[in-house]
């Protein structure tokens, strides 16, 4: 085929020096950036880690059941109470195990469900550039002009209180967010030659998405993954507070705060008794934390930035 | 006069001498050697130019002249003698001190290196008012005069401009003025004018070579051009893979280079392919008007491809050339006219096309970094044309692959690379085999060598011709490389501001007469001859 005398000076193609880069899998590219993270990345998986499996193995774990009453009500803590009870006569650590359940799951939920309603419309944006742009996006902005608590509020007034209305409402209102960043981070990348190339040879808007678009914005939205499922965790939580969240007799942080939270004045006759209602608050700011120490390794790892040696 | 006695003595001076430069770039967690051992020597005055094909570390050596070493790398050996003082013992707060000042350094893409909120002007005597070397009124008038003796327009007020304001060229320029305004010992040109194209070139090479030798400034000019540095050098220093091939005066090293890799560094300017002239049109633009909203960019154009042909399409940056193929390809509908293919109008709306029709007109783009989708495998990029128009799966694309991948000299190794691990002329090896893999009648080749070094072009250039002697097929090849045009084409279409100026066999328009633009863009491309621009300024000079 190519006739070797032609080239100049042993010159081939497949001996051009690409960038000096050796091939890894996978798993051995985890474990070098593993190897890596810095103590407070470290801090936050294992912290995490530990909710993941109290979450998961909520039954074994938990020494009483979920909605068990005992015949005392802030019990003191003891041996077969631990952390005592509360205002009903619930066992206040089986109530904490199950919350982990609870809440970490309805908000897992919701942060899915939200990326996928607010991701999906925010790439479709991006391709289209259109009145469907403009339509969608306006609508993002009247939505976030309205506060999301206060909203979040209303709408849960409007239609019952019921763990799958708060997934729903909590989603929509938090995929604004989602839409606002897919849509300014995939129109840098839909303006790409290699995109332009897609679209010539033919493919369909969902193949656009999904293979040349989805993969090259993939870091900053596993950051805002992170940072999303904190925030509707606080969310949910402070919904619960107030009352319109997850319902009773199920067992979730931010309502055992609200149920407890008169044990905070006896904090000076017993302290634990006054620690009671913080434990959960308590859980809720761990978490947050932990996953923040992720994300920030996540997102500077990913951003490429180097390390001046 | 006592200055220029002074001078007279200092000539002989060295004025920069680098020794045993050894440096280290930090990757995939490990340090790389990237400069090996490289010596070199400037007197005041001198200008030096460093040439070699990219990532042969011409621009880490010439920073290195500033005792300068970019994040992610470290000087491991070597002194950088500066007027006497090893630059690399100095604490980075006194180097600090001779940057801007002492050596000044001009970077490649001008456009990027200006901030884009501040006036021209200031930018200008930035270095200058920060050590204090004069007044800042007299910094100004001096700025007003080095764009004066720089031929920038209107110089009295250009500095007034912010820097999307004025051209690429005259940006180029300024940041010449920028360079020069601290009356530094040494500039370090990186690549100043490959950014621009060859009609501006001829200017900014011109009026940097002028003030250089006017402040009798030594410098090291870095580009990968050797008909450039031949202008510009008195002596060239050849580098490859961190290490000096070769070092001689100007006019020894074009007549007679020592080193087999020299000579290959202009090879491209050998290739010449045989015309031919060919009668059957496969593809053929009607009277096409386009504009980009209000703004006219094609105003009639007649453009006809024969088959198995090449029409290379040239003119300079804004003159309709890749506007030219959007309306072909259908990404900017044409407001009049129309595109024929085989015989029969092409819709002018991407949507409204057959996969068929798709098919048959193939794109190959500049920027091969940005055609290929850095998160796709080379498996994924050649086959999903063959998915998606042959509806081949499993073994039967696999061999497709691995037969596409032998048409452009690849081999199977390469199938689980993404595009970041491959070199500038395999990626463009890749965008050309997925072009390949649909079989089509057509590629547009959208200045598909210009991003690339002299020898990799040339393997790039050969491969395009035996494709087309293998399946036939039609390139509208637009360049604005004059030596790219000869070596490729077979008919030539010369377009200028939205215009045809002519369109004809490559030895019809390469020959005279021509007209007017034809002429200039012509007489533009630099010659290996480093008297060249100096008899093109006489020669344009005396006929104004």
């Amino acid at each position: 085929m190519s006739d070797p005398t032609q080239t100049p000076s042993g010159y081939a193609a497949a001996a051009e020096v690409g960038a000096v880069r050796k091939r890894r899998t996978w798993k051995e590219r985890w474990w070098l950036a593993l190897k890596k993270a810095p103590i407070s990345a470290w801090f936050g998986m294992i912290v995490m880690l530990g909710y993941v499996i109290v979450a998961l193995f909520a039954p074994l774990l938990a020494p009483h059941g979920e909605a068990e009453i005992f015949p005392t009500p802030y019990a003191v803590w003891d041996d077969t109470h631990i952390l005592g009870t509360d205002q009903i006569g619930r066992d206040v650590m089986s109530r904490m195990v199950y919350g982990a359940r609870n809440t970490m799951g309805i908000a897992l939920v919701t942060t899915l469900l939200s990326f996928f309603i607010g991701g999906g419309l925010g790439l479709i944006a991006a391709i289209n550039r259109s009145w469907l742009d403009q339509l969608l996006s306006r609508t993002t902005d009247v939505i976030m002009a309205i506060p999301s608590l206060i909203f979040a509020l209303m709408l849960l007034s409007i239609f019952k209180p019921s763990v799958i209305s708060l997934i729903f409402i909590i989603a929509v209102l938090d995929s604004t967010r989602v839409f606002r960043l897919t849509r300014s981070v995939a129109i840098n990348v839909v303006v790409m030659d290699y995109v332009e190339a897609a679209r010539l040879r033919g493919e369909k808007m969902s193949w656009i998405m999904r293979h040349e678009i989805l993969p090259n914005i993939m870091p900053p939205m596993v950051a805002e993954f992170g940072l999303r499922f904190s925030f509707v965790f606080l969310t949910i939580a402070a919904l619960s507070f107030l009352g319109v969240g997850i319902q009773p007799p199920t067992a979730d942080w931010g309502s055992m705060v609200r149920e407890n939270a008169s044990l905070i004045q006896f904090a000076q006759y017993d302290l634990k008794a006054g620690i009671t209602p913080l434990l959960p608050a308590a859980a809720i700011g761990l978490l947050t934390v932990a996953v923040n120490f992720v994300v920030d390794w996540f997102l500077h790892m990913t951003s490429g930035l180097r390390d001046e040696h | 006069m006592s200055i220029d006695n002074t001078q007279e003595d200092s000539q002989q001076d060295i004025l920069l001498d680098m020794r045993n430069i050894r440096i280290e770039g930090f990757s995939d967690e490990q340090w790389h050697p990237i400069i090996k051992g490289v010596d070199l020597t400037l007197k005041r005055g001198q200008i030096m130019g460093l040439i070699g094909e990219s990532g042969a570390g011409k621009s880490t050596l010439g920073l290195a002249a500033m005792g300068f070493a970019r994040p992610g790398c470290r000087f491991t050996e070597g002194e950088v003698n500066f007027n006497g003082t090893d630059l690399l013992k100095l604490k980075e707060v006194e180097r600090r001190k001779y940057w801007g000042t002492k050596i000044a350094y001009v970077a490649q893409s001008a456009a990027a290196a200006f901030n884009p909120a501040q006036r021209l002007i200031d930018q200008t005597i930035e270095s200058a008012n920060r050590m204090q070397l004069r007044p800042e009124a007299q910094s100004r008038e001096d700025a007003v005069d080095l764009y004066k003796s720089l031929h920038l327009p209107d110089p009295g007020t250009i500095g007034e401009r912010y820097p999307h304001q004025v051209s690429g060229g005259q940006l180029q320029r300024v940041m010449t003025a920028m360079a020069m305004s601290a009356r530094p010992d040494l500039i370090i040109f990186d690549e100043p004018t490959t950014a621009l194209d060859v009609t501006t070139q001829v200017e900014v090479l011109a009026s940097m070579r002028e003030i250089v030798e006017q402040h009798n400034t030594a410098a090291i000019y870095i580009t990968h051009d050797l008909a450039v540095v031949a202008q510009m050098a008195d002596v060239i220093k050849v580098l490859r893979y961190g290490e000096e091939v070769e070092q001689a005066q100007t006019r020894t090293m074009l007549t007679e280079p020592k080193e087999a890799y020299t000579r290959s560094l202009w090879s491209v300017r050998s290739l010449e392919k045989p015309e031919e002239a060919g009668d059957d049109i496969v593809l053929s633009m009607q009277d096409i008007h386009a504009a980009y909203g209000a703004v006219p960019v094609l105003q009639g154009i007649n453009i006809n491809l024969p088959r198995g042909k090449t029409v290379a399409v040239v003119g300079e940056s804004g003159s309709g050339k890749s506007t030219a193929a959007r309306v072909i390809t259908g990404l900017l509908p044409q407001s009049q006219g129309e595109v024929k293919f085989n015989g029969e109008v092409l819709p002018s709306q991407l949507k409204d096309r057959t996969p068929e029709q798709l098919r048959q007109i193939q794109m190959i783009y500049q920027m091969a970094d940005t055609a290929m989708n850095p998160r796709q495998t080379v498996e994924k990029i050649i086959g999903r044309p063959l998915e998606l128009y042959h509806n081949l799966s499993g073994a039967k694309k696999a061999a497709r692959i691995d037969e596409l991948l032998n048409m452009i000299e690849l081999d199977e190794s390469f199938l689980d690379r993404l595009p970041g691990e491959l070199s500038g002329g395999q990626k463009q090896r890749i965008c050309i085999a997925r072009a390949l893999a649909a079989n089509p009648d057509v590629i547009i080749c959208d200045e598909v060598t210009s991003a690339l070094d002299q020898i990799v072009q040339e393997g790039i250039l050969k491969l395009l011709l035996r494709l087309q002697q293998e399946f036939g097929i039609s390139y509208l090849f637009i360049t604005h490389d004059i030596a790219t045009v000869k070596a490729i084409s077979d008919e030539i279409v010369v377009m200028y501001q939205g215009k045809v100026v002519e369109q004809g066999l490559k030895s019809e328009i390469l020959s005279p007469p021509h007209p007017e633009y034809t002429e200039l863009l012509l007489s533009s491309v630099p010659d290996m001859d480093p008297d060249w621009l100096t008899n093109l300024l006489d020669s344009r000079v005396s006929s104004d």
